[in-house]
């Protein structure tokens, strides 16, 4: 299980990758890899050549602004997962990268990359598309913009050209007070979702859910938002009855087919149970409803503004808390 | 094409270069060009953990990475990990607690925990089950793997930081 | 001071730990690569080869047309009913599963090997595959080999005298229908080997990654057309086998052929999809069972229908009977069964050979009988425990009806331990809350016997064509006082050579780490049959403690006649020759030293060197297991909350050996049971050659156990220790699918099928509540 011939080419500027891009037809870009080589040493992907863009200084960077969390194509997953700055303005984030792959995999691959690879269970592509993010890619004819809903097209096929690379991902940041929740159903801890699901809730003053973004990966082709289960919610005060419509929605939007581990029954079935799961904050602390018999996951908003230079990790950095009760009123603001 | 590169690295703190084919992963440059065949390769995929090594202290899958990505990187192996004849906290605890058999799966899981540790020296019983459940080990039933983790830290935390096995 | 029965950490660790262990691709250097090219079809005839054009110095093909002189593999099995298959190294004519070698290639890397690999095109006029038991079983089936026209390579059949009267007589007749899937025993290190030709002498040394050399260098010599003399067949450290690693496979003989042919060194590692493709796979059984109870939950007969997948080709040497008939004669397990009636059969598909794995059919076969006891207790009103009281054998030796003698054991004793320690009550009142919140807890319990450390009586019975069991040691102690013990048994990572270091010390007074254990060289080791069926310690281990014994004897000799005193009066003990009551002491290196360079004062042979010899007639392991888990009934989710084993094997010689036996049995025993499957599709293509696909379980899919031991003392093993390699995979399938069972007990659900895939257990509740229109929760 080696790889194929390829020749290795490693620029050092972008301007430098996207001309060798040109130069090698069939070229892939490699980051961190770790989706790549697999498919390498089994010889189900056999390019030519790699444009490894890890000398590239710019691509490094992660940057946390009022508005995004901007992150670099070089940088790694585990380096966002553990980023301070980056928990506090989108928690979402590192929530997700918690269920992607392992430690070890993580240490090596890219958020970008994984966008790019744009597998249709993977967690970074549920999440740009859930946060209304956006790729920014550079070719031959200069950088563009791509909004997610706009990137994803099919399993593994992106709307980026073959002569352009990937220079950033832009998530933009937890709105104030909203409440957010990530969950995801796998046969074993690190296996590619079965199903998975992001929730972001912001409320009016009296209760009512205003804006809702729910979107999941693992159940069709691509990470789809789920508008018929985001409308159900839309304006209500999120009770039972509300939660219970939007989880039938969101199974009715099952359209993977079956495979080895999810016949789409199953996956509807795990599906709802996902989606079902992670009821936004309740402005005030009902019990758990009835037909969530287990304990809910907790509901975490975004917390407090730090002081400068402060990067100690906040309370809701720390493990869930386990108790709903105290979680909902807490943290409403 | 496909031409050999020269790389120059630093394995377990002894400064080493090689001539690979870019095909080459930094798992078999370990093995076959430089002759430290303590890391295995069980899968040649990046999920059986067998190959992991530390690049830059931190644990990666070794088969998951071709030999020129770590130009400039400084890799540590289980070869480095003990200090001469002294085995390192971690080796130690494998050996007292029974967390090895056949002992294939073992250099990688060595230095899973040693990054992990390093990281985080503090890993409470679970955070130490999810880190070890990157890699898989046919043999142990996994328990004695973990007690060997917890009783490491231990050691390493009241201990003197072993200087010897880092690069 | 005695060394058995300490937890003494490992002699074989230090050097695993450093990076130092040898396997077999650390003995690659210098050696040329081999790559197969696979067949990428389940069935057809070979129309043509087309091989790649190589530029000189790029590397050689070969096809199964250049093999000349080299035979097939063909294991016999003296019996009517068996049909031997042959096996060729290279595929001629046609291929008969996916992944079949068809060529070789040789380069300078393993890469450039691939390369030429992946250029060689077969043209294959496809068949439709057989790949089920149900396809090749139909009425006018192909036959996916000549010799065996109805696709069954092996029958057994049996029915007792009263079998009819005893049905009759029945309160109630309980019916199972049990699957157990294809599933693989996945050991971290593949398979592989390197073989190099010495120009020297003509010999070829082959180092693999096998359990059982000796009978590898029989087999090849065989197979290849050579003198056993001119093959030397080394194991070096083995990075786990569980069976996968016992058997004779082609890739070996091509090795072999290459290295003669090319006089030269050639190296093959398999990959892991070569490894899910094409080692050997196992468990792809079905079991229709009956069981007749009598209103007081007596089992009165037992009717069995088995069939067991055996793949395309019959494993060497077991053959392909090792789990149909092992199924047939083994069924009763634990249980006092007065009548029997059984069929079982081995069927031939077009799919990757069946070969044994770690419990081989037990796991099944226990799961059918605790399966069996659940139900029958459920449809008698009677306590889940209390229908296993009054069928457990407690007398012995006790006689099935299958002709199997049970040594003593302690079935009942052992799952009354396990129920007290895991306090069912207090479980019960759990579960009642739980269920009242919506949460399914389930308790299981599985009893079973582990039958282990069989010699030649037992294969004999099986009509072996090659019949293994006994083992051989030959014992030295060097001048200095060192002890060389080489066995024909070769370890795959249990810690073996520990274990008979620690027998040894004990019998010579000397400390563990001054016995060196030379095992895997058929150079260096008696002719003996390696590692399986949990028999080394009892077999390898009773040859080792009575070459002990006469070693110990001469020292004693020639201590008493330093020391001047009666042989009887001398003790070693601590490195010493002491005579207790007395000062007088001999340092034991100081006897050796004058049994080499003194002999002549002691009238004796010079030198310390004996030898033990081995073969047993086997020894029953038993144990309970006990699983609690909790079911998720939205995702069809097993976690596993509690473990218990209560296990009896005898003496341990190093019980913390022996728990890490039953904690990586247990573990494999969950994966069986909740998570692994090799899956075909209809075409043939296997779809899990990953382990991403293939899911062994992680650190979070296993618990800590809590093990318990019991001692019964069998007269059947001389070193009081029973065999306890297999026991914890044997017992944890049926332990966590009756767990399963319980948890959803208030749907109504049938467990009938390993592994219990979430899919699997979502997709039963579903159909019960949709043939119940309603269900009994919100599901």
């Amino acid at each position: 299980m080696k790889p194929a011939l390829f020749d290795h080419v490693a620029p050092a500027s972008i301007a430098d990758a996207v001309a060798a891009l040109a130069g090698h037809p069939g070229a892939m870009v490699i980051a961190g890899g770790q989706s790549l080589l697999p498919a390498m040493n089994f010889r189900l992907a056999t390019p030519p050549a790699l444009i490894d863009i890890s000398r590239i200084a710019e691509l490094k960077t992660l940057t946390v602004t009022d508005r995004a969390v901007v992150v670099g194509a070089m940088v790694r997953h585990r380096t966002v997962e553990l980023d301070p700055a980056v928990a506090r303005a989108q928690p979402l984030l590192a929530a997700a990268l918690a269920h992607v792959a392992h430690v070890p995999i993580r240490n090596r691959g890219t958020v970008v990359g994984s966008l790019c690879h744009a597998d249709a269970s993977a967690e970074m592509p549920l999440l740009l598309l859930l946060t209304d993010g956006h790729m920014v890619v550079a070719g031959p004819t200069g950088r563009r913009t791509i909004a997610a809903a706009d990137f994803f097209r099919f399993h593994l096929t992106t709307s980026r050209a073959a002569d352009e690379i990937a220079l950033e991902a832009h998530f933009p940041v937890l709105p104030a007070g909203a409440g957010w929740a990530f969950e995801e159903v796998a046969r074993r801890s690190g296996d590619f979702a079965l199903a998975s699901v992001g929730v972001i809730v912001e409320r009016a003053a009296d209760g009512t859910a205003r804006k809702v973004a729910i979107a999941a990966g693992g159940i069709a082709s691509r990470p789809i938002r789920l508008t018929e289960a985001e409308n159900a919610l839309l304006g209500t005060t999120l009770n039972d009855e509300t939660v219970e419509l939007a989880a039938q929605a969101a199974a009715a939007a099952v359209t993977a087919p079956g495979d080895i581990h999810a016949s789409a029954p199953c996956a509807a079935s795990w599906w709802r149970r996902s989606s079902a799961r992670p009821s936004p904050p309740h402005a005030t602390a009902p019990p758990p409803p009835d037909r969530d018999r287990r304990r809910p996951p907790p509901a975490r908003t975004a917390p407090p503004p730090q002081p400068p230079g402060s990067d100690r990790p906040t309370e809701e950095d720390g493990p869930d808390d386990p108790d709903p009760k105290e979680d909902g009123p807490r943290n409403i603001r | 094409m496909s031409d050999k590169i020269k790389i120059t690295l630093t394995v377990n703190g002894t400064a080493m270069t090689a001539e690979v084919e870019p095909r080459r992963s930094l798992a078999d440059m370990l093995r076959d060009d430089l002759r430290l065949t303590g890391t295995h390769l069980g899968c040649e995929h990046g999920v059986c953990g067998a190959c992991t090594v530390l690049v830059d202290g931190k644990p990666v899958r070794s088969c998951l990475m071709f030999g020129v990505q770590a130009n400039g990187a400084s890799v540590r192996t289980v070869e480095g990990l003990a200090d001469g004849d002294r085995l390192h906290p971690l080796q130690q605890a494998f050996w007292e607690n029974h967390g090895l058999q056949c002992g294939f799966c073992t250099p990688g899981f060595l230095m899973l925990a040693a990054g992990a540790l390093e990281e985080n020296p503090d890993m409470t019983d679970e955070e130490i089950r999810d880190v070890l459940s990157s890699n898989l080990c046919r043999c142990t039933g996994y328990q004695n793997i973990v007690k060997a983790v917890r009783l490491a830290a231990e050691v390493m935390k009241a201990g003197p930081a072993p200087q010897a096995t880092r690069s | 001071m005695t060394w058995i029965g300490r937890s003494l950490p490992r002699l074989e660790d230090p050097s695993l730990l450093k990076g130092h262990g040898t396997y077999v691709a650390d003995h690659a250097d210098g050696a040329l690569h081999v790559a197969f090219a696979r067949s990428p079809l389940a069935a057809g005839e070979i129309l043509g080869i087309e091989l790649p054009e190589i530029a000189p110095g790029g590397g050689q093909v070969f096809t199964a047309a250049d093999l000349h002189g080299v035979g097939v593999i063909r294991p016999v099995l003296n019996r009517p009913d068996y049909r031997a298959v042959g096996q060729p190294a290279l595929a001629a004519g046609r291929v008969v599963f996916p992944g079949q070698a068809v060529a070789v290639a040789v380069a300078r890397t393993a890469a450039e090997a691939e390369d030429l690999a992946e250029q060689v095109f077969i043209d294959i006029e496809p068949q439709d595959p057989i790949l089920t038991f149900d396809a090749a079983l139909a009425e006018g089936a192909r036959a996916v080999h000549p010799e065996a026209p109805e696709n069954v390579l092996v029958e057994g059949n049996l029915k007792t005298k009263g079998f009819d009267e005893a049905v009759a007589q029945a309160a109630v007749v309980i019916e199972l229908d049990l699957r157990s899937r294809r599933q693989s025993a996945v050991p971290m290190e593949t398979r592989g080997g390197v073989a190099s030709y010495d120009r020297a002498t003509g010999r070829v040394t082959l180092v693999a990654s096998v359990q059982m050399p000796h009978m590898l260098r029989t087999g090849l010599a065989d197979v290849v057309g050579m003198a056993e003399s001119d093959l030397r067949v080394i194991a070096p450290d083995v990075g786990g086998g569980f069976g996968q690693k016992m058997s004779l496979f082609p890739e070996y003989v091509v090795l072999v052929w290459l290295a003669r042919k090319l006089r030269t060194k050639v190296a093959w590692i398999e990959d892991r999809r070569e490894n899910f493709l094409a080692s050997a796979h196992s468990r792809d059984q079905a079991f229709f069972v009956r069981g007749a109870f009598s209103a007081e939950g007596r089992l009165l007969a037992l009717d069995a229908n088995l069939k067991s997948n055996v793949g395309a080709f019959s494993c060497y040497p077991v053959t392909c009977g090792v789990e149909p008939l092992m199924a047939f004669g083994e069924l009763p397990g634990p249980y006092v069964v007065p009548e029997y009636r059984g069929r079982s059969r081995g069927v031939t598909t077009n799919t990757c050979m069946m070969a044994p794995y770690r419990g081989v059919a037990r796991p099944m076969l226990t799961f059918t009988m605790e399966r069996l006891m659940e139900k029958a207790a459920k449809a008698l009103g009677l306590d889940a425990v209390e229908i296993r009281r009054r069928n457990l054998i407690t007398s012995f030796p006790h006689r099935s009806p299958t002709g199997v003698v049970y040594d003593e054991g302690s079935y009942l004793q052992a799952m009354e331990a396990a129920v007290a320690h895991v306090d069912v009550p207090a479980f019960r009142a759990r579960q009642a809350r739980a269920r009242t919140e919506g949460r399914y807890l389930g308790l299981g319990v599985s009893v079973f016997s582990e039958r282990t450390g069989y010699g030649t009586p037992v294969y004999a019975q099986r009509g072996m064509g090659i019949v293994p069991g006994y083992e051989s040691v030959d014992l030295a102690m060097d001048p200095s006082g060192n002890v060389e013990v080489r066995i024909g048994s070769s370890p795959h990572g249990q810690g073996l050579k520990t274990a008979l270091a620690q027998l040894v010390a004990d019998e010579i007074g000397v400390v563990p780490d001054r016995v060196r254990v030379i095992a895997g060289d058929t150079d260096a080791t008696p002719y003996g049959w390696g590692t399986f069926a949990s028999r080394s310690m009892v077999i390898a281990g009773g040859a080792t403690k009575f070459a002990a014994e006469a070693a110990a004897d001469k020292l004693k000799a020639i201590a008493a006649k330093m020391m001047e005193v009666e042989v009887g009066a001398v003790v070693l003990d601590e490195g010493y020759a002491r005579v207790p009551g007395t000062n007088k002491a001999t340092p034991i290196p100081d006897l050796a030293r004058a049994a080499h360079h003194q002999s002549q004062r002691f009238g004796l042979e010079a030198g310390i060197r004996t030898s033990g010899f081995y073969d047993p007639g086997g020894t029953f392991s038993n144990a309970c297991h006990i699983c609690e888990v909790e079911v998720d009934i939205e995702t069809g989710g097993v976690k596993i909350l509690r473990f218990v084993v209560v296990e009896d094997a005898g003496v341990l010689i190093n019980p913390m050996i022996v728990d890490g036996q039953i904690a990586g049995g247990v573990a494999q025993g969950i994966g069986n049971a909740l998570y692994e499957e090799l899956i075909y599709d209809e075409d043939g293509n296997l779809l899990t050659t990953s382990l991403a696909d293939y899911l062994p379980p992680t650190a979070l899919e296993v618990p800590d156990l809590e093990i318990l031991h019991m001692e019964t003392i069998s007269p059947e093993s001389v070193t009081k220790a029973k065999g306890v390699g297999e026991g914890g995979t044997i017992g944890a399938p049926a332990a966590v699918l009756n767990a399963v069972a319980d948890a959803l007990a208030p749907f109504g659900v049938e467990i009938d099928e390993m592994p219990a895939t979430p899919q699997k257990i979502r997709l039963a509740i579903r159909n019960m509540a949709i043939r119940n229109t309603r269900a009994p929760a919100d599901v």
